[in-house]
């Protein structure tokens, strides 16, 4: 989120659109009922007609994947209507920017593709430099190659009526949301939106998040109070387990992993150290080699030192280009290239798509090793459905884990908020946490390289790490501490004093961290702010709804982002009512400003966006695999037989996965015609393998089921309450029938096309619930974050002739 | 004074607060009497974070003589302010839990059924197979020559259940054991 739960409350209007925040997000939708008793507008749009949609003003139904359609006519409109907040669009974002000659877009491609090795060359999108390499802008924005012009040309495609007939949203429909929403364009009205999994989980997943926060610039909606673009972390700790870069493609802080190509040190650090030439640009990220540094010295201690460029070289290297997100991965596993796994609190064989191949792939592996709460579909995958354990030579070590009230450490929520919780039991029998299991691991192995030898030991054998997994100390390191007497930024610190702030790491050795961006989560000995309970607040802050001790937030302790932006020029609050941080002449008063130096009009002063190298928002993102401005395509399965809004079918930049258990169906496939998209539940997480396990939970949502409308039922001769098989190219389910209004047909390009919805929290460990939905699904994602396509895909469904998966 | 809302509860406990209250008309003795007989009474009060969505709701965990006796959302959190959801008001129901794994469970290749191991058990031989794949099929350059120093053969999977240090120590140690293909939740 770029702003915090309570921040909410501030809106005049919630757009809450790829989510269901009353019931996957329950306590968040406190907030957003505040703000609807103070006269905001809320919005829902979303397939499914749901309880966050009973409690929204307005509920719009669109078919599952158009979401960039049903946007791209939202920015039209704000264009069109001159709905948008000229002097944020002019001065903080890159609307201004002129771009070079070589940008281009025909045909549903953007210039600079490859189609053999559907690649995009990005630097036939770069902005044209003045003598000094600083970007060349039109601040009238009339230049028909600025940014703002070619934009305007890009959406005049995504008219009302070709916007409705593709997402089968009525006209009437989308002038309500698009005026509700284009009203808070004026500097003193906020509006927020509120996303989830259901924009993520789309091959066009990033440019569906892009779009909106390309509206949400337009509108000066971003870095304001009551504004933002907030994505709805789902999982207990992803935002911190992303932030700690359990990920293949970057380290702890978002810095990217070394290449192949990155010989040496000075190599890596030249790569993620971007330059400027604009004074006036912050340029946060030049500062990336001092988090590296400070990373590899935490992970090497005393053995990281210049001569050996901190164990630079002991950290693994990627090839360029390859991927190796989780369905690459399996593809590997199920080709026999991966041996062995370590599995810990994941449940891929409920919970990634096409579970029939997930499932198979697991067989292919000579050990495993899990550490689980409960049996889960993974752990007991070698006498899962179908499968006959006796043929099966995998070899499966599970240890037992125990839960979060059984120990110390801390979680971050989505409001980038580090919580610690206390431990205040013992662990359940010999379960243990997975840090303690991980660290044990680590050192087993440890041992047996300093018994026998063996191949590489150096970074094994240099590693510092203790053989006692400890949160607190752990804490400490994530923050990080100096390693010497060292004198940084004019302050002196002695060898083992916290380090205060990230703008203290060194890239001389002289400091650690495990994580560059919590740094000022621990600034002293025996000072953890993530345990801080403090509600004291200025009279400012209270109003806002900002708690500036309690816990901690990344980064710096700032609670919304970019809140530079929310002050004009001269750092006078756009909204006075509502002031996120204000400049009183000398300083900047209220949440901890951006960047620190003073407002943008005044000597030395700073752009508002601080990580990006131009210092502007993006309205024109050259930084995305897959175009610098957001494009309708289908979905990899889709019922169309061809895009309405240009040549392009689907998303070009994607890397399709050829095996012969991936299939799909084709476009417009008559033997599936049916939009499937999928869900949680209130009553339980996930792929369910917690929920499922407790009783009170399993009692309230006990089976798999499907909803479809009426339509629909009467169509396929079902009744409510029958089990119904449902079909894809890749596998079959059965689910219980849900006929209801809460769906309902769609008008697409003048045809009807249905939807139906399924939760995937039913797996087979549970007697008697179903099985994976997830045997429909198919592997391709999103080329940007390769999150896989689950909110829509193609199926058929037939009454079913005999119930196999589910108790009755 | 500045007072949370559960310490001014709390506060409530003292004479001289519920003199003022009862000024007031507020007689909060029956509450208070009642407050004596419940399970709770006594209870060591532990704050502990729910384990499912980013909420992130506080909850307090009720524990006497070591026992976990309930559980209810945490007021003092400023996002919940004390609410809760179906699965967070489950907290303790989770931990309960008969369906919990408690002992390492090992299957051998081809075996039907789990057996019960000790921890010494699974470690060492966990340990063997992880250092005999690594020294066998450990890379240190590419098909260009480049140094890569990784191992293709083995990933890892999870989790956002972990909390930040566990995330922490994770990635410290599989970057070392040259493991890198890494991935969790947040990419379902």
């Amino acid at each position: 989120m770029t702003q915090h739960w309570i921040d909410i409350k501030n809106s005049n209007a919630i757009l809450i659109m790829g989510s269901n925040a009353a019931e996957h997000h329950p306590i968040s939708f406190k907030w957003v009922l505040r703000a609807k008793d103070m006269g905001a507008k809320v919005i829902h749009v979303d397939p499914k007609f749901s309880r966050t949609s009973a409690r929204s003003d307005h509920h719009v139904p669109l078919r599952s994947g158009t979401d960039i359609a049903f946007l791209g006519g939202m920015l039209r409109y704000i264009l069109e209507k001159n709905l948008y907040f000229k002097e944020y669009v002019t001065e903080y974002t890159n609307a201004s920017f002129i771009l070079g000659a070589d940008y281009d877009f025909k045909d549903g491609l953007f210039s600079g593709y490859d189609p053999v090795t559907r690649v995009y060359d990005r630097k036939k999108w770069d902005f044209v430099k003045d003598e000094n390499g600083v970007s060349k802008r039109d601040k009238t924005l009339k230049d028909p190659r600025c940014v703002f012009q070619v934009m305007k040309k890009h959406y005049d495609r995504y008219t009302l009526d070709l916007v409705s007939q593709v997402t089968g949203v009525s006209k009437k429909n989308l002038l309500l949301v698009y005026d509700t929403f284009g009203a808070t364009g004026k500097p003193d009205r906020a509006g927020t939106m509120m996303y989830a999994l259901g924009w993520t989980q789309h091959t066009v997943g990033t440019q569906n998040i892009r779009l909106a926060a390309m509206i949400q610039l337009l509108l000066g909606n971003i870095g304001v109070a009551g504004g933002g673009i907030n994505a709805l972390r789902g999982e207990p700790n992803v935002q911190g387990s992303t932030d700690h870069a359990v990920l293949w493609d970057i380290l702890p802080g978002y810095i990217p992993a070394p290449l192949a190509t990155q010989a040496t040190l000075a190599d890596y650090n030249k790569s993620i150290m971007p330059k400027t030439s604009d004074p006036m640009s912050i340029n946060w990220k030049a500062n990336q080699p001092k988090y590296a540094v400070s990373l590899f010295k935490g992970w090497f201690g005393e053995a990281a030192t210049p001569a050996n460029d901190y164990g630079y070289a002991w950290t693994p290297k990627v090839e360029p280009g390859e991927q190796y997100a989780s369905m690459f991965m399996f593809d590997r596993l199920y080709k026999k290239q991966i041996k062995g796994a370590f599995i810990l609190g994941h449940n891929p064989a409920q919970s990634m798509p096409n579970s029939h191949k997930i499932r198979k792939s697991l067989q292919n592996l000579d050990w495993l090793v899990m550490g689980e709460v409960h049996l889960t579909e993974t752990t007991d995958f070698w006498r899962g459905p179908g499968v006959d354990p006796k043929k099966i030579n995998t070899e499966v070590f599970l240890l037992p884990c125990c839960h979060r009230g059984e120990k110390d450490g801390t979680t971050t929520n989505s409001g980038r908020w580090i919580m610690w919780h206390h431990k205040g039991i013992e662990p359940m029998g010999q379960s243990k946490s997975m840090g303690q299991i991980e660290v044990e691991i680590f050192h087993a192995v440890r041992d047996l390289y300093k018994k026998d030898g063996g191949v590489f030991p150096e970074p094994i054998l240099n590693l510092d790490l203790d053989r006692v997994y400890d949160a607190e100390k752990t804490a400490r390191k994530i923050n990080g501490w100096f390693t010497r007497d060292a004198e940084v930024n004019g302050r002196k610190f002695k060898k083992g004093d916290q380090v205060p702030s990230f703008a203290f790491l060194t890239d001389d050795g002289s400091t650690n961290s495990l994580c560059w961006i919590y740094t000022g989560s621990y600034p002293e000995a025996g000072k953890n702010l993530s345990k801080r309970r403090d509600h004291t607040q200025t009279p400012m802050q209270a109003k806002l709804g900002l708690f500036p001790n309690f816990s901690f937030a990344w980064p710096v302790n700032r609670r919304i982002i970019y809140n530079r932006a929310s002050v004009d020029v001269n750092g006078k609050p756009f909204n006075p009512d509502l002031p996120v941080v204000l400049w009183d002449g000398s300083q900047w008063v209220g949440d901890v400003v951006d960047g620190g130096g003073p407002p943008m009009a005044l000597k030395g002063g700073k752009y508002p966006f601080i990580m990006h190298t131009e210092g502007h928002a993006q309205l024109f993102g050259p930084g995305r695999v897959d175009g610098p401005l957001p494009e309708h395509y289908e979905p990899a399965e889709t019922p169309l037989a061809k895009n309405p809004f240009g040549k392009q079918m689907s998303n070009p930049a994607i890397r399709w996965i050829a095996s012969d258990m991936d299939k799909f169906a084709k476009n417009a496939d008559p033997l599936y015609p049916i939009v499937l998209t999928t869900y949680s539940l209130t009553e339980h997480w996930c792929g369910g393998s917690d929920s499922r396990n407790t009783k009170v939970l399993l009692e309230a949502e006990p089976q798999q089921y499907i909803e479809m409308s009426h339509e629909l039922a009467k169509e396929k001769g079902i009744k409510n309450g029958d089990v119904v098989e449902v079909e894809s190219i890749r596998g079959k389910t059965q689910a219980v029938a849900m006929v209801t209004v809460r769906v309902v047909p769609f008008k697409i390009m003048g045809k009807t096309v249905h939807l139906v919805g399924m939760p995937f929290a039913f797996g087979w460990t549970t007697p008697g619930v179903g099985d994976a939905t997830n045997r429909l699904t198919p592997t391709v994602g999103d080329p940007n974050t390769y999150i896989p396509e689950y909110k829509a895909s193609l199926v058929n469904i037939r009454k079913a002739a005999k119930v196999t998966e589910l108790e009755r | 004074m500045s007072v949370s809302r559960r310490g001014f509860i709390k506060l409530l406990g003292a004479g001289t607060a519920c003199l003022g209250l009862s000024r007031l008309g507020l007689d909060v003795r029956p509450a208070l009497a009642y407050s004596t007989q419940m399970k709770t009474a006594g209870a060591k009060e532990v704050v502990s974070t729910c384990p499912y969505c980013s909420c992130g709701c506080n909850i307090i965990m009720f524990v006497k003589n070591g026992k976990f006796i309930s559980s209810e959302g945490d007021p003092d959190y400023p996002v919940s302010e004390g609410s809760l959801c179906a699965k967070g008001a489950a907290f303790r129901a989770l931990h309960i839990n008969e369906h919990r794994i408690v002992k390492p469970l090992y299957r051998a290749p081809g075996a039907t059924d789990w057996v019960e191991k000790d921890w010494g058990f699974m470690l060492s031989s966990i340990a063997k197979r992880m250092k005999d794949t690594r020294d066998r099929d450990f890379v240190t350059q590419n098909a260009k020559g480049q140094a890569v120093n990784r191992l293709d053969t083995v990933m890892h999977l999870g989790s956002a259940l972990m909390d930040n240090e566990e995330c922490a120590v994770t990635v410290q140690m599989l970057r070392a054991l040259g493991v890198y293909q890494i991935d969790h939740q947040a990419r379902v």
